[in-house]
């Protein structure tokens, strides 16, 4: 009998549950890969950087052409201005391309495949960016929302779209990387299921799809992180460098 | 045949997917709230820690090794440039003495040529002199021979025509009158047998 293709994404108590008041804060598999994956980025960063030889040891060129990609995806996207926020913005593409990998080793757990993870640090961004927008720029943010060069009569439509897909920001962020997630594991689940259910004479073609996607999952886990991180450059240049 | 069959079954089967996967029930894990406080929990947990560490301890740290290598290998470069330039001034400096070198050793070489023709010159005509000193001598020499040849001959003249008469007619003729004779002749045969 095949599995569920959804139950790799339940979530289980690891260990006792801890409740803080009436939260139930318990560790769980989530949690579990979640400290994974951070300790394997501090782990590989710690080891990259540790020593400085000219020529870099393979470990320290894996830090620091990370370290230049981010850094060169940041300049290019949101300007000099952005300096500030590379650290954090560092952290999140670290943070989800490891989750994102992570969930690519069977029987693992993915953290970005749920819902609540990926819109908590969407919405984290998207307040944070409206934060700084309206320091930066005061009440002159809400010029964001009234693009120049556009006839009077359109305005107010236009006003009211321009808001709609600014608030919709944290939404279309978290679903995007969600449902890549969720939907790239799930098809894997389902092929998976397939060459069981095919049997040792059908299986073979559901395998290799399975083989494929793999391969194809794997760009998506990478390609995913990288457009959560610059889609948050380009939030975060547009509370910095108000274009409009 | 066996293509046949295999298509077959995967055909059938997929009819028998939506048996497979009957038995699921309560759709997506991720829309069930149970866990989503200890998710959001643990990930500001998890996040923040990773965050810090990376923004305190080891992002300045490789941002500050990458600066070292580039001020480094910049360092190095302007030094290589240097000694560069050193070289070259120092190839520069080398063709120059060469070239210097090359024309001392042609001017002395040009001089010390001279000098030795002069001197082989000087030699020359030292030796032509004395040999023509010599030559000289020994043209007196000769010719002072010459003159003395004929007062010799007439004296071994007179003798022998003194000891011939002597022999043939027995009898002593006056010198005094030989050598008139033998004179006489000379001066009369002189021309014959001395051009000078």
């Amino acid at each position: 009998m095949a599995a569920n293709p959804m139950t790799q994404f339940e979530v289980y108590r690891i260990g006792p549950e801890i409740k803080i008041g009436v939260f139930d804060i318990s560790f769980t598999n989530a949690s579990l890969f979640m400290v994974i994956s951070s300790l394997a980025i501090l782990i590989i960063f710690n080891i990259g950087s540790k020593k400085n030889s000219i020529l870099p040891s393979k470990i320290q060129l894996l830090a620091e052409l990370s370290y230049t990609f981010v850094s060169k995806m940041i300049s290019d996207t949101a300007g000099s201005k952005a300096k500030p926020y590379f650290s954090f913005i560092f952290s999140l593409f670290m943070f989800v391309l490891f989750c994102n990998m992570f969930g690519m080793i069977p029987y693992t757990f993915t953290v970005t495949s749920h819902i609540i993870v990926t819109f908590i640090l969407a919405a984290f961004i998207f307040i944070g960016v409206t934060v700084i927008g309206f320091i930066k720029h005061g009440f002159g943010y809400l010029k964001l929302f009234v693009p120049s060069g556009v006839p009077i009569v359109l305005l107010p439509l236009i006003v009211v779209i321009e808001i709609i897909s600014y608030l919709s920001r944290p939404i279309s962020l978290s679903v995007r990387l969600f449902a890549n997630m969720m939907a790239g594991h799930t098809m894997m689940k389902v092929f998976g299921g397939f060459v069981i259910s095919l049997g040792i004479v059908g299986g073979w073609l559901p395998l290799s799809f399975s083989v494929a996607l793999t391969g194809l999952e794997i760009l998506v886990a990478f390609l995913q992180a990288y457009v959560f991180a610059i889609l948050t450059c380009i939030y975060l240049n547009d509370a910095l460098n108000l274009h409009h | 045949m066996i293509k046949k069959y295999f298509f077959q079954l995967i055909f059938f089967n997929l009819f028998f997917i939506k048996g497979v996967f009957a038995a699921e029930s309560g759709g997506m894990p991720q829309l069930n709230p149970e866990f989503w406080i200890s998710q959001i929990f643990w990930l500001t947990l998890t996040f923040g820690i990773l965050y810090i560490v990376l923004s305190k301890i080891i992002l300045p740290k490789i941002s500050s090794n990458l600066e070292l290598r580039k001020s480094q290998i910049q360092e190095n470069v302007e030094a290589a440039e240097r000694q560069r330039k050193d070289s070259e001034s120092k190839l520069k400096e080398y063709e120059e003495i060469i070239s210097k070198s090359k024309l001392e050793a042609k001017n002395i070489f040009k001089e010390t040529k001279e000098k030795v023709l002069k001197d082989i010159n000087s030699k020359r005509e030292v030796l032509e002199n004395e040999i023509d000193e010599e030559v000289k001598k020994a043209e007196n020499e000769i010719s002072l021979l010459k003159k003395k040849a004929p007062e010799k001959i007439n004296k071994i003249a007179v003798e022998t025509s003194a000891e011939i008469l002597k022999n043939l007619i027995g009898a002593e003729v006056n010198n005094s009158s030989i050598s008139a004779i033998v004179n006489d002749l000379s001066k009369k045969n002189r021309d014959k047998y001395y051009d000078n």
